[in-house]
């Protein structure tokens, strides 16, 4: 993603030019660190923070070095019962991920294979759902979830309200308009004659998707996947509202619980924060192309 | 993306079907077997239930509830219309409404006048051939991975009255999350934070979508690199930022984690989205003012959706 690779070099030079430092490029290149340190700062202070004991950092401040361990850690992942609440985020991430990119496929499919009318208002309906604020359905969903009863192997609540099954079906409703716009945009882009060619040979319209556009796609599906992994697993509202027990919640739902326990304990709660974050950020260091890609795909029509 | 060339070659494939004369779209349907029928509705009826019955009718149902005194408790059969009553109420009689209302305004404000310029601005930068340039655009959109309401938790550290850096560093005893002259601000910061990185990603994208021959030709007329940049490569990126500004104002509109991490929307941080929570989820259950409430917030987003997908499905039926 850097601009070298984008720009050509500039006429009559075959290397990309070296730079000379100008006084004007110095300015800019310790403002633009400047600003990345300043950017880093938060985060490098909650892992400074979450190393050190509490009684060091209370007797000499936080502004100062040493009292360096990593009982935090222990504390808080024991205290918060982490291992529990990650498992919960992977119940319902992994399929809720799985199947937005399923169903989303299926819509984009039939929205770019197919000139319909009807497709517009279609790509419409489920572009918009994704924008809409999700405190505005709250009240209905709220009563629906709390009425809809599922069998008790499915969910100890009996319910679709307090159960992974409801986390999963709404965050698929909620993400699925945000790939349908973006797949339909890249489909649309994949050249007509594939279609043709599978159709000399008799494809259904099932494996003209399946073996012939899903294959293609799978630059954009890897960038979605990257994005949708990342937004389920940070998101906070309707596991908010719509779980009740405590030890089911998702991690980043059960941080506002670990809050009252470690009130005055900023140094586990930083260690907490580290330990929520881990998983984003090792997505974000491992798969960032995938990730900016998506954002900006999403962004720029394909 | 247009439907005749495909139909054509479709007859070429198919002579004994396409001779017909109907109409495109009954040749189109005709082509396909019972099977491919079957398979294209199901493929877009079940995504087609799922986001009507968990996004759209009870959007509908949030608007329709706004107009009467449901209890949220008792049976449907016992609903009575009340007309505007729960919109005046929420004006006259509903202390919170104005604050968030202010606050929603400003978060829009803080957003837009000062996180989004300074997110293109540096994109403008870190656009030019540096050195270290991946760096810098890694740490500024780092915070973009993290959930709001982690990041409520991250800067708790540095806001936090007793134990935390900023009151260390200047020396004050402020409770910058609890004290209601100054959370708003607090939190913002915290929110401007990662929405900078965002809007970078954006626009560093856009500005390689710019045709390059274009600041040059700017260029040799001998327009100065400001002046260029505003002339010629900001209205080419009209796309772009029509969309930032939808997602800026969508953002704004939506803000809740972040406050509701730190005190549930009260005291200083009312927002409208904390607003109806709290009228559902919380102690006191009022469904018409929550109903009320999230009406204005559907119909305020409705508004920027609109523009949003007449700007990214433009010359989309051509």
């Amino acid at each position: 993603m850097t601009a070298t690779a984008i720009r050509p070099p500039a006429a009559g030079e075959v290397s990309p030019p070296r730079r000379r430092l100008t006084p004007q490029r110095v300015v800019l290149h310790v403002f633009l660190a400047a600003v990345a340190i300043g950017w880093l700062f938060p985060i490098l202070w909650a892992v400074l923070t979450s190393f050190r004991s509490y009684e060091y950092t209370a007797t000499n401040g936080y502004v100062s070095l040493g009292g360096w361990t990593i009982d935090n850690y222990v504390t808080a992942w024991r205290q918060a019962e982490f291992g529990q609440h990650f498992l919960n985020s992977v119940y319902i991430t992994v399929p809720a991920v799985l199947l937005t990119l399923f169903l989303a496929s299926c819509v984009a499919f039939v929205i770019a294979r197919f000139g319909w009318k009807l497709n517009l208002v279609l790509l419409g309906l489920f572009t918009a759902a994704n924008l809409l604020p999700q405190q505005a359905l709250l009240i209905p969903l709220f009563r629906l979830f709390t009425q809809v009863p599922l069998p008790a192997f499915m969910s100890d609540s009996e319910l679709l309200y307090d159960s992974y099954w409801g986390l999963i079906l709404i965050n698929v409703a909620f993400q699925c308009g945000f790939c349908v716009f973006v797949l339909s945009n890249y489909m649309k882009a994949l050249p007509r004659d594939l279609y043709e060619a599978a159709m000399v040979d008799g494809a259904s319209v099932w494996r003209q998707y399946w073996q012939v556009t899903m294959p293609l796609c799978r630059p954009a599906l890897a960038a979605l996947a990257t994005l949708e992994v990342t937004w389920i697993y940070n998101e906070f509202f309707w596991a908010t509202v719509l779980m009740r027990t405590g030890d089911k919640f998702p991690v980043t739902s059960s941080l506002n619980n670990l809050r009252g326990e470690f009130f005055t304990d900023n140094n586990l709660v930083s260690a907490g924060s580290v330990l929520v974050a881990i998983p984003t950020l090792v997505i974000f260091f491992l798969l960032q192309r995938h990730f900016v890609r998506g954002l900006t795909l999403g962004a720029s029509k394909g | 993306m247009s439907d005749l060339p495909l139909i054509q070659a479709d007859r070429a494939v198919e002579p004994p079907a396409a001779t017909t004369t109907t109409g495109g779209r009954g040749r189109r349907l005709r082509l396909l077997s019972r099977t491919d029928r079957v398979v294209i509705t199901l493929m877009v009826l079940v995504p087609l239930l799922l986001v009507t019955a968990l996004v759209w009718l009870p959007a509908l149902a949030t608007v329709l509830l706004s107009g009467t005194d449901w209890d949220g408790i008792g049976p449907l059969s016992d609903i009575d219309f009340v007309g505007g009553r729960n919109y005046s109420d929420v004006l006259t009689i509903y202390p919170p409404f104005l604050p968030a209302v202010r606050h929603n305004l400003l978060w829009l404000a803080v957003l837009f006048l000062l996180a989004t310029p300074f997110g293109m601005f540096l994109a403008v930068l870190l656009d030019k051939e540096l050195r270290g340039s991946r760096f810098y655009q890694t740490a500024l959109y780092l915070p973009v991975v993290l959930s709001l309401a982690l990041i409520g938790f991250v800067w708790q550290l540095i806001y936090s009255r007793d134990q935390g850096l900023l009151n260390a560093v200047l020396g004050t005893d402020t409770d910058w999350y609890g004290d209601p002259s100054v959370n708003i601000w607090a939190v913002m910061l915290a929110s401007g934070w990662r929405h900078v990185g965002y809007i970078m990603l954006l626009y560093l994208a856009g500005l390689k979508g710019v045709d390059p021959s274009l600041r040059e030709a700017a260029a040799v007329d001998g327009a100065s690199e400001v002046k260029s940049f505003f002339r010629v490569v900001f209205p080419v990126m009209r796309p772009i930022n029509i969309i930032v500004l939808v997602v800026t104002v969508i953002e704004s509109l939506r803000a809740f984690d972040l406050v509701w991490v730190v005190n549930k929307g009260r005291n200083g941080l009312e927002l409208l989205s904390a607003l109806v929570t709290q009228n559902v989820v919380g102690e006191a259950s009022r469904i018409g003012f929550g109903s009320a409430l999230a009406t204005i917030m559907l119909v305020v987003s409705l508004v920027f959706i609109t523009i949003y997908l007449a700007t990214v499905m433009r010359g989309e039926d051509r």
